[in-house]
């Protein structure tokens, strides 16, 4: 007979030895530039492990530029980021990946002509141990594998309840879903920070509420850290523990959703001040 | 059978039997993490008792009211058997119902303890949990999100199940003693409290006794020959009386595998992957399948839509008469052969039909076009009549006996009568035991001599089959004493699709009249493909054309009315298309879509008798609401046409059952 598949919320975030609380990842004193054009000047915070950590400012304050440096796509020219308490050289975006940092994007970039399936297994590809030759033959122990992954795929197919477009191609999903497909693929990377870009942008309410009730179970459940940059500010008081403020490049404020809230410098920044 | 019929007479009784009979056969399949679970009978047994003994633990007994609510999960499943097996009553409530409707059930119920699918369940039934002081315990199948609650009161299924098998572990003849009891029940025993979905007034509690349930499932089993190889998909609201009868008590008392989909979103792929061979759907259901069809065979390439209208048609003339195994042509028998293999058999395969030995459908008219499109396909598409005080069947069509406009003689050990006012009563193996506590309300339902009034309005046809016409409240008579039931002409003229809405009036009237609503979608197709501009709604209906098409419609709806006999004294004489589309924010319909009669003759009153006095035209003005709330009046004056005649002897009634 055969063994009833039972969920087991599925596996924790990574392992990184870090104690819930603790600082996972700082930013100290990072400055980013191209050319001429300053995008983030000297800014400095940290994410603790466990927490929901958001991001918020005005069009072009640099949060989507902050992202790159956290995850490593653009090296800031100065400052350093400690990420476990370990310095960051210089790397490429797979290499946080493998460090435990997955993301998601404000344009969904999945592979539109792939399935829900697809896309998600696609999230496993740095955790395979077989190498090409061996996927290639798809049989033995790279099949073996190929079938743990799926059941981990599967649970999170499960956890996001888009069952129903299992095989569906992404490319045909209405843009509510594609953003939960995305996420899913992140999560299929067994993040301990995970990196969200929007991930509310272009949604109706109800989508939203969908979207915000599987980031808290993502971060309740699974203990992992997120990180996410989001413009609807219901959202982000509702959600986050932290939030920290972005002005043209530079941090104006740091605080709980209430400390922000009612600091004056946010206020101007957003609702602009006479000159 | 092994055992004497008269011995098996409660479901968990059936139970035990299966586990002896079918042990290694599934029992009941849940996909889950994408693959097909299957539970054997001697497992789905295993569950079953832990599960009770957990349930005893907590002091549940004899008489004991348990809520069920959730969707179609083999655990919701089996607490209903556990439920059964410890004498206790079940009471499934509608997961969707609203919290205030939901409080009132498990209040009236008396529940002390609810068994809920998930945490949606659980957060609706604690936010009216101080209504409801007797509910102590709710017990969860799905256990996410429910982590961080006060778990004094709640527990999971798979916990109780855990205190459960450490009893059999600990005590070696708890096992024995759970079967000892289940043997030792009795037929008298309510085995499920099922609430009626209360669409007039509250809902009430209708009780039905494990004795005759199993008499009259038993009777349905061998009617459509049911065994334990047969399966079904599980979709139907689980409060329902059709899905706890057509899969719950048929599943226990033929065998058959029970299939749970693995969410309300994937019944369609779930459907094609299980294929069953026993399928129910209303009406609807079949409407949108062959909806979805059409439209999936308007993006076809023009070979492949020639080829599927050429085989369809031929299926439309020969399918079903080779479905009745009536005489055929050779010729076309073959051709029928080849468009199996070509049209027929995939397009069945895509919807998951390609196994079905019986499908049911019922809830209400089926149009006869579509009714007949699946069964010339090859499907045994079938109706009944059945009703929640009834445990469902009422009649049923047997095989090669099937008409759309019929819903068939009645069903086994079933007997009925039609009364003086029309009215259908019956009496059945099935039928229930009372209202729970509400006696009175019993009563009313019950004539002195033991049948049931359903509440609706029929007759039997010639060759014996049951018609159902309106609800009893509905039927009236024309001044002439011809009967006259709204619904029936109003659905006749619905079937065609031009037509959205119509409401018909003729009680204590001299004549039958009507409203008429066309469907924008159907008709404005039409209008493009005609080069007829309009501006609005009140300028398509009010267009010559339309008038001339909807009063054809009209004619021959009063063809097909004259040739039957009852029906015949009640043809549209004249009618009008209203200027406006009846619309539930302006109070003219329900929010379900049903025409609420009373209050369009009040706001119409101008219009209906204008219908009557004989004039051809009315000025109207009629206030709308808008969807945001504003408010405007239409204005303008509406033709209203008279319609052919044809004539028929009226005859009366046929009040017993040509056998």
């Amino acid at each position: 007979m055969n063994a009833h598949v039972q969920s087991q919320a599925f596996a924790a975030a990574h392992e990184d030895g870090i104690a819930p609380g603790e600082v996972l990842l700082s930013v100290n004193n990072v400055s980013l530039s191209f050319g001429g054009v300053k995008a983030i000047t000297d800014i400095s915070f940290d994410i603790r492990k466990g927490e929901i950590r958001a991001i918020i400012g005005p069009n072009g304050a640099g949060k989507t530029s902050m992202l790159n440096v956290i995850n490593g796509f653009y090296t800031p020219q100065q400052g350093t980021i400690l990420f476990r308490g370990v310095e960051r050289r210089a790397m490429k975006p797979h290499h946080a990946v493998r460090q435990g940092i997955a993301r998601t994007f404000q344009n969904v970039a999945l592979f539109k002509g792939m399935s829900t399936l697809d896309n998600i297994m696609a999230g496993r590809s740095t955790l395979m141990k077989r190498n090409i030759g061996w996927q290639m033959l798809w049989h033995g122990p790279a099949l073996a594998e190929e079938i743990e992954h799926r059941k981990v795929v599967e649970e999170i197919i499960d956890f996001l309840e888009i069952q129903h477009i299992r095989r569906t191609p992404v490319g045909r999903l209405p843009y509510g879903l594609q953003k939960r497909v995305e996420l899913g693929r992140a999560l299929a990377m067994e993040p301990s920070l995970l990196l969200l870009d929007e991930p509310m942008a272009g949604m109706n309410l109800e989508e939203k509420e969908d979207m915000s009730r599987f980031i808290l179970d993502v971060n309740q459940q699974r203990g992992t850290t997120i990180a996410l940059i989001e413009h609807d500010m219901g959202v982000v008081m509702d959600l986050s523990d932290r939030v920290v403020v972005l002005d043209y490049g530079k941090k104006i404020a740091d605080g709980t959703p209430d400390e922000v809230k009612n600091n004056q410098a946010v206020i101007d920044a957003y609702l602009g001040v006479p000159h | 059978m092994t055992q004497d019929a008269a011995t098996l007479d409660t479901f968990p009784k059936y139970l035990l039997h299966n586990a002896e009979r079918f042990g290694n056969r599934p029992a009941m399949r849940l996909k889950d993490f994408g693959i097909w679970q299957t539970w054997t009978w001697r497992e789905q047994l295993e569950e079953v008792r832990a599960f009770a003994l957990g349930l005893q633990s907590l002091g549940v007994g004899h008489g004991t009211k348990v809520a069920v609510i959730g969707a179609n999960r083999p655990r919701l499943y089996w607490a209903i058997a556990a439920l059964q097996s410890l004498r206790a009553i079940p009471v499934p409530v509608y997961a969707d119902a609203v919290a205030e409707e939901m409080a009132y059930v498990l209040n009236h119920a008396g529940v002390v303890m609810a068994v809920v699918q998930d945490q949606e369940q659980v957060d609706k039934v604690l936010s009216f949990s101080d209504q409801i002081p007797a509910l102590k315990t709710l017990i969860y199948d799905e256990p996410r999100g429910l982590a961080n609650y006060d778990h004094t009161n709640l527990k999971s299924f798979a916990e109780l199940q855990d205190v459960g098998r450490a009893l059999m572990r600990s005590d070696a003849n708890a096992a024995k003693r759970w079967e000892e009891g289940v043997r030792a029940a009795e037929g008298g025993d309510i085995s499920i409290m099922l609430y009626t979905s209360g669409t007039t007034g509250r809902s009430k509690g209708v009780m039905i006794q494990s004795g005759p349930g199993v008499k009259a499932t038993r009777d349905t089993v061998e009617f459509d020959g049911l065994t334990e190889k047969d399966s079904v998909l599980a979709y139907l609201p689980l409060a329902w009386v059709g899905d706890h009868y057509l899969n719950y008590a048929q599943g226990y008392v033929s065998g058959f595998c029970v299939n749970c989909p693995e969410s309300q979103d994937t019944v369609a792929q779930d459907l094609r992957e299980i294929a069953p061979t026993f399928y129910f759907a209303p009406p609807r259901v079949f409407e949108s399948l062959l909806t979805a069809v059409t439209i999936r065979m308007e993006d076809a390439s023009r070979f492949k839509k020639w080829l599927f209208a050429r085989f369809i048609a031929h299926a439309r003339r020969h399918g079903e008469a080779i479905l009745e195994r009536r005489p055929v042509p050779l010729a076309a028998r073959l051709l029928y052969w080849l468009g199996d293999i070509l049209i027929y058999g995939p397009l069945k395969n895509v919807l998951g039909m390609s196994n079905i030995r019986v499908a049911y459908t019922a809830g209400e008219a089926i149009g006869e076009d579509l009714f007949s499109f699946f069964r010339s396909l090859g499907i045994n598409l079938k109706q009944l009549y059945g009703q929640t005080e009834a445990f469902l069947y009422v009649t049923v069509q047997a095989n090669g006996h099937v008409r759309a406009d019929a819903v068939g003689p009645a069903a086994p050990n079933v007997d009925i009568r039609i009364s003086e006012s029309g009215e259908v009563l019956f009496k059945s193996p099935g039928m229930f035991a009372g209202y729970y506590l509400d006696d009175e309300m019993t009563k009313e339902v019950l004539t002195p001599d033991g049948y049931v009034m359903t509440g609706d309005a029929g007759f039997f046809d010639k060759d014996g089959q049951l018609r159902i016409i309106d609800r009893a409240k509905d039927v009236g008579r024309l001044k002439n004493g011809a009967l006259f039931a709204p619904k029936y002409i109003e659905n006749m003229l619905k079937f065609y699709p031009n037509i959205k809405e119509v409401v018909a009036f003729g009680d204590g009237r001299d004549f039958c009249a009507a409203f008429i609503n066309i469907d924008l979608t159907a008709v404005g197709d039409w209008a493009e493909r005609n080069n007829i501009s309009y501006a609005s709604y009140q300028e398509l209906a009010a267009h010559p054309l339309v008038y001339e098409m909807i009063g054809r419609h009209v004619d021959e709806a009063n063809l097909k009315l004259s040739r039957e006999p009852v029906m015949a004294g009640a043809q549209v004489r004249r009618f009008l298309i209203l200027h406006k589309e009846l619309d539930a924010d302006d109070g003219e319909l329900t929010r379900t879509q049903k025409v609420r009669r009373r209050f369009i003759a009040e706001r119409y009153h101008e219009l209906i008798e204008a219908l009557y006095d004989g004039s051809t035209e009315k000025y109207v003005e009629t206030e709308v609401t808008y969807e945001d709330g504003r408010k405007g009046r239409i204005r303008g004056t509406l033709r209203i046409v008279d319609a052919r005649i044809y004539d028929a002897p009226v005859e009366t009634l046929h009040r017993e059952a040509a056998e």
